[in-house]
């Protein structure tokens, strides 16, 4: 049990990359911190800086109010699980969970009973004697938490662990670790880049983005309020809209002069022939391209009276640039190249500054 | 492989046996000569089936020995050979796994240098550095020893080389989760590193035995005293009496013998040496 708190982390490397450009915070204690961001964010690098994988260039790490900096990972009272498990190939599950314990001179008795535990708890009772090739990509994820859980640490450490599993699998062990970590209430950093893992996992969430964050919170509070369009954009998916707010196409009575980007989550805008309400927004649409997922469907369209492209996007390429994504339940749906109006309430929309690091409407 | 129809396969089966039957002759030969009466070889008139002296010849050989110039039975020959290939075999895999771990795993300064100085003595074989080596051995008073035979061999870039190259195939995840469940550098290359090259170390100890079981010039110019004879010198000093005949059966008897220890290695660890040398799987 411990909290686990980072003052002014740095990164930089000899050739002079900053991976991490100062970051601060603190995770609770039994908290379940989950960093999320694009790859090449430093969300590794930093988890990784907490284990002792890697130094750290200024800055303190505190875990258990205890600064870590030049402690060896052995000595850190932390497990980490990697994203591809890093079990011992030629050691039994059995060993491979024992390893740990052996090096530090637990008894005989003491590992076998936590290795037992682990691997009831984990349901890999049966499969103790064989070796992590005999064994599926679940169950070498299992055997990875085991190796940490019998450890019982501190803090635990996850790199993207789940990255390595099929879509259902992945569902199922999401639900799985964050069953276990409410077991042994132990606090926990995880790395992902998948912002649907983020949401359901994190207690607190951290989103990162050039080795920076850009915004902390609980996930919901993230969801309901980004603080840049970054978040915005990398939060919720499909992704938020977000357009250039400009006269005369787009009116905002009484929004702060500041405001340039307006976001506009997709299922917040409702295909409708009622009046604009007040303070709100309308867009006229051209449908373009239609998705059915099942329970939603998506509609990309092309702003009506729209010359030129004002969207802007914070992740490339998603939604394509120039189009609006609409999110509307059920499958019925309008058809490609017909026109639809949308509205949505002014509660619904976010405003941001024009370089999008500033939220003006709380 | 493209399976033959017709006459292209008995084509195809005609070749090899040609072929076996080039590299099968001499083993043949030598095989039926050791089993043959002496004077039957030496008039010309040998059969090319074998002969009665099978067990008597090599008794004689193993136990006893030439009654020519070299009176040493083949029996300590051979020991002192398998001495040799042993330590050279043995000697070359635990330097080259240890000199291959500081370079992939330590960063300390002039590790490329050092690095680079090991690949450049694979321009320098014994033959090249001949003199020196022996004034080196000689100085150290290790002429006619198994340490003077085996250590100027030991050395081995090649092997250092494919240690490392197998190393980089080493996830670093393996290293990092050893470091965080408390295991050393000296635990990690024993109880991760060192179980995982088994193979490596399998398939490189087939060939390096070999290897060292072939010496010829080496031992040839570092013994002098016949008990510390290898056999493939034994062979040639058997050949060389001037003042008596050449006693063939027993020659070829050497041979033979000279010729089973490589076999029985490469039989025993034939399935290791294959999968060490295609293994993929970490």
């Amino acid at each position: 049990m411990a909290n686990v708190g980072l003052r002014m982390v740095r990164k930089a490397y000899p050739n002079g990359f900053e991976a991490i450009k100062g970051i601060d915070f603190e995770v609770g204690d039994g908290q379940f911190c989950v960093l999320v961001g694009p790859s090449g964010c430093g969300k590794s690098t930093l988890l990784r800086m907490v284990a002792g994988l890697e130094t750290v260039t200024s800055g303190e790490i505190d875990i258990g109010g205890k600064i870590v900096n030049q402690i060896e990972p052995a000595d850190r009272d932390i497990a980490m699980v990697f994203q591809n498990y890093a079990l011992y190939p030629h050691m039994s599950v059995y060993n491979n969970m024992a390893y740990g314990l052996r090096n530090r001179g637990m008894s005989k008795p003491e590992i076998d009973k936590r290795v037992q535990d682990a691997a009831r708890i984990l349901e890999l009772a049966a499969m103790l004697d064989r070796k992590p090739r005999q064994l599926s990509g679940g169950q070498r994820q299992r055997v990875a938490m085991g190796r940490a859980i019998v450890r019982q640490p501190k803090v635990f450490l996850f790199d993207e662990p789940l990255s390595n599993l099929d879509a259902k699998l992945r569902i199922a062990m999401r639900i799985e670790i964050r069953r276990l970590q409410r077991r042994f209430n132990t606090t926990s950093i995880y790395v992902t880049h998948d912002q649907l893992e983020a949401m359901t996992l994190a207690d607190m969430l951290v989103v990162m983005n050039g080795g920076k964050v850009e915004q902390i919170g609980n996930p919901l509070e993230i969801y309901q309020k980004p603080a840049t369009t970054f978040v915005a954009g990398f939060i919720g998916a499909p992704p938020m809209n977000l357009l250039e707010l400009r006269e005369p196409e787009i009116r905002l009575p009484g929004a702060s002069a500041e405001a340039a980007i307006l976001g506009v989550r997709p299922e917040d805008l409702q295909m409708s022939n009622d009046v604009t309400p007040d303070g709100g927004i309308e867009l006229d649409l051209t449908v373009e391209a239609i998705e059915r997922v099942g329970a939603e469907t998506y509609v990309y369209g092309l702003r009506a009276r729209q010359s030129e492209q004002v969207t802007l996007s914070a992740k490339p390429g998603e939604p394509p640039p120039g189009e609006i994504l609409v999110r509307i339940p059920g499958q019925d749906g309008p058809k490609i190249g017909e026109r639809i109006r949308t509205i949505a309430p002014r509660e619904k929309l976010h405003l941001f500054s024009a370089d999008g690091r500033k939220r003006l409407n709380s | 492989m493209v399976e033959q129809e017709g006459i292209g396969r008995y084509v195809a089966h005609v070749v090899i046996w040609i072929g076996i039957a080039i590299v099968a002759f001499p083993v043949y030969l030598a095989f039926v000569a050791s089993t043959q009466d002496n004077a039957a070889i030496a008039n010309g008139q040998m059969s090319l089936l074998p002969g009665g002296h099978f067990f008597e010849t090599y008794y004689r050989t193993i136990f006893v020995g030439t009654s020519g110039s070299t009176r040493e039975p083949v029996g300590s020959m051979m020991f002192n050979s398998l001495v040799m290939a042993m330590l050279i075999a043995l000697g070359k895999i635990a330097i080259s796994i240890i000199s291959a771990y500081a370079v992939v795993y330590f960063r300390f300064p002039f590790r490329m240098a050092i690095f680079w100085l090991i690949f450049i003595t694979l321009m320098l074989p014994v033959e090249v550095r001949i003199y020196p080596t022996y004034k080196i051995v000689s100085d150290l008073h290790l002429l006619d020893s198994y340490a003077g035979l085996s250590l100027p061999l030991i050395a081995s870039a090649t092997a250092t080389l494919l240690f490392r190259q197998f190393f980089m195939t080493v996830p670093d995840e393996l290293l990092e989760a050893s470091r965080i469940d408390g295991a050393g550098p000296f635990r990690f290359f024993w109880d991760t590193l060192l179980p995982l090259s088994r193979t490596n170390m399998a398939a490189l100890f087939v060939i390096l035995f070999i290897l060292g079981w072939n010496q010829y010039l080496w031992p040839l110019l570092i013994t002098t005293r016949d008990d510390m004879q290898t056999i493939q010198i034994g062979i040639r000093k058997m050949i060389t009496t001037t003042d008596a005949l050449t006693e063939w059966p027993i020659v070829m008897a050497t041979a033979v013998l000279a010729m089973l220890p490589p076999v029985f290695v490469v039989l025993a660890m034939q399935k290791l040496f294959v999968r060490g040398l295609v293994e993929t799987e970490k």
